[in-house]
């Protein structure tokens, strides 16, 4: 389950800290107390940055840092595709080998396939990743009926 | 291999425990050190369950049958062993539940509905202290927000022990009820009973006690601790999930009213009201956990055989080594009391920054059980300013040998992160 990849996400975490964003959601995993803070910014349909703070186990702390790296740049319908697809995965239970198309969409990301197995840690690698649709939901709502609380 | 004074022997033991011979992950023999939050089970009273259901299994107090009768016989014999088992002046006291949580739960609606002079209301306040299991929270919040009661608490020291020091301010003239853990289920303290029961009593408030992580380990003798409910489960004592206990004194199972109404409960009943049969089934409406209830009775036997002073002689040595070998691992911290003393076999540690959650997978890897998280008692991460700990709970089973599996492995869990 802890593959390299994800070892060295955790402790080399790319994009961590809080920098300017059109919206920031708070998220938790009340079973192990795994927490984030996260904004995204948006330019136009672009994703111009995802910055997070958060607390938590390797696997909530990796999977936040290989998001940061597969999404910031992005137009938004690719990173839609990406979520869903990463959400796919972690959603298997291990029992199908992630192809070739996958592991294309899902680079860094496709390490986690092994967490799949484990539904006790599935909730800590969605965890930004789920953060993240909330938060782009938020921002997308502020550019089009302008702020709302 | 270590031989410790005041040890059991385990090697004969082990034997009981048909689980304790398993491999997992591909040739990792079971360390299993998660006792705090569920123990094993012994073979005999896994026979006793299956011989329940293969040789007896009926419906209790009713019906003239053979089955019905063996059934019965079987169940009251379980509550008289029960009763015995924690030295309750009559059997009569001796209520089966479901688990300790329904216990506690049972107790604040007993006093939720109760006239004078148990009455709970707006004028009268609950207390409870910061380290209880959420079982011993939550039914007491929902008391409190249900009747206006307020609910206050005692705190916990830098070192993992109640704060007693404004225990005159906290337990006041209107205190109706104290509730509190014998032996902490994250902290492994053991808490001072009398100090606590002696201020309820001069201020006439009922007192409460969660045995949970008490009756596994200890002799528990509700008279020696003079409450006047004890709540406790089984299956944290070699007994089958789904059966608990609460001890409660005559007197008040007599005063206070019923809270689940239904079959076995009721004297009579008309359409219009009904008269309630005596304590202990007043407070037992449908058909009970019976196998369950057997099997706990199968348990208290296995117990008391093996004796309970000499389970906590072994735990209490147990519990001294690991202490001391888990002090020597680099950048672990012990949340709770960090000596033997006053303290039950169930260690909460931290591990530098390593999350719980990667300590325990790591752990896990190597065969060894532990428990991660806030083990249901989430205020006591927060007293001490932690997400989580790693818990690792000892029993009767437990050896040196798994005391040192599991520092090899924490030594394993820091290189990995390191």
């Amino acid at each position: 389950m802890y593959q390299d990849v994800i070892l060295d996400h955790y402790k080399n975490p790319h994009g961590r800290g809080l920098r300017d964003g059109d919206a920031e959601v708070h998220h938790v995993n009340p079973t192990c107390g795994d927490e984030i803070t996260l904004r995204v910014r948006l330019d136009g349909d672009t994703i111009e940055d995802v910055s997070y703070e958060g607390q938590g186990c390797s696997i909530s702390q990796a999977s936040a840092s290989v998001l940061n790296e597969l999404l910031v740049g992005k137009e938004l319908a690719e990173a839609r595709r990406i979520q869903e697809t990463f959400l796919e995965l972690m959603q298997s239970k291990g029992k199908s080998e992630p192809d070739d198309a996958m592991e294309e969409v899902l680079e860094d990301a496709i390490a986690f396939a092994g967490v799949s197995k484990y539904p006790a840690r599935v909730k800590c690698a969605l965890l930004s990743w789920m953060a993240w649709k909330d938060a782009t939901a938020q921002a997308l709502g502020e550019t089009a009926g302008g702020k709302t609380a | 291999m270590t031989q410790l004074p005041g040890l059991l022997d385990t090697e004969a033991i082990r034997k009981d425990f048909p689980v304790l011979d398993r491999v997992v992950h591909d040739g990792q023999r079971l360390v299993y050190l998660d006792n705090a939050a569920t123990s094993q089970k012994p073979r005999q009273v896994l026979d006793v369950l299956n011989d329940y259901y293969e040789r007896s299994n009926a419906n209790v107090h009713r019906g003239v049958h053979v089955l019905a009768e063996e059934a019965t016989a079987l169940y009251e014999g379980a509550r008289d062993k029960v009763a015995a088992f924690v030295n309750a002046p009559s059997r009569d006291e001796v209520i089966f539940t479901k688990n300790a949580s329904e216990s506690l739960n049972l107790v604040a609606n007993m006093l939720g509905w109760a006239d004078e002079p148990y009455r709970v209301d707006q004028d009268t306040e609950i207390v409870i202290t910061e380290m209880e299991h959420h079982s011993n929270i939550v039914p007491w919040q929902l008391l409190s927000q249900r009747t206006g009661a307020k609910l206050k608490w005692f705190g916990l020291t830098e070192d993992g022990r109640l704060d007693l020091s404004e225990i005159e301010q906290i337990i006041t003239e209107k205190t109706k009820v104290v509730s509190f853990v014998l032996v902490s289920n994250i902290l492994g303290t053991v808490n001072p009973v009398e100090a606590i029961v002696r201020r309820a009593q001069d201020v006439g408030a009922l007192v409460v006690i969660d045995a949970s992580q008490a009756a596994p380990h200890m002799t528990l003798d509700v008279q020696a601790l003079q409450a006047d409910f004890v709540a406790f489960t089984g299956h944290k004592m070699c007994g089958p999930t789904g059966i608990g206990v609460l001890w409660g004194r005559q007197e008040l199972l007599e005063d206070l009213p019923p809270f689940l109404g239904g079959g076995e409960m009721i004297e009579t009943v008309s359409m219009h009201s009904s008269t309630y049969a005596p304590a202990p089934h007043k407070f037992e409406a449908g058909t009970p956990p019976i196998a369950q209830a057997v099997g706990l009775g199968a348990a208290v036997d296995y117990l008391t055989s093996i004796g309970m002073d000499n389970i906590t002689r072994h735990e209490h040595a147990l519990t001294h080594y690991a202490v001391g070998r888990l002090l020597e691992v680099p950048d672990l911290r012990i949340i709770g009391p960090t000596t033997a003393e006053e303290r039950g076999a169930t260690i909460s540690f931290t591990l530098g920054d390593i999350h719980p959650h990667d300590v325990g997978q790591v752990l896990d890897e190597q065969g060894i059980a532990v428990r991660v998280g806030h083990h249901c008692a989430r205020p006591v991460c927060l007293r001490y300013g932690i997400p989580a700990t790693t818990r690792a709970s000892f029993y009767l089973y437990s050896t040196p040998a798994e005391v040192d599996a599991l520092v090899e492995g924490l030594e394993h869990v820091r290189n990995f992160f390191g």
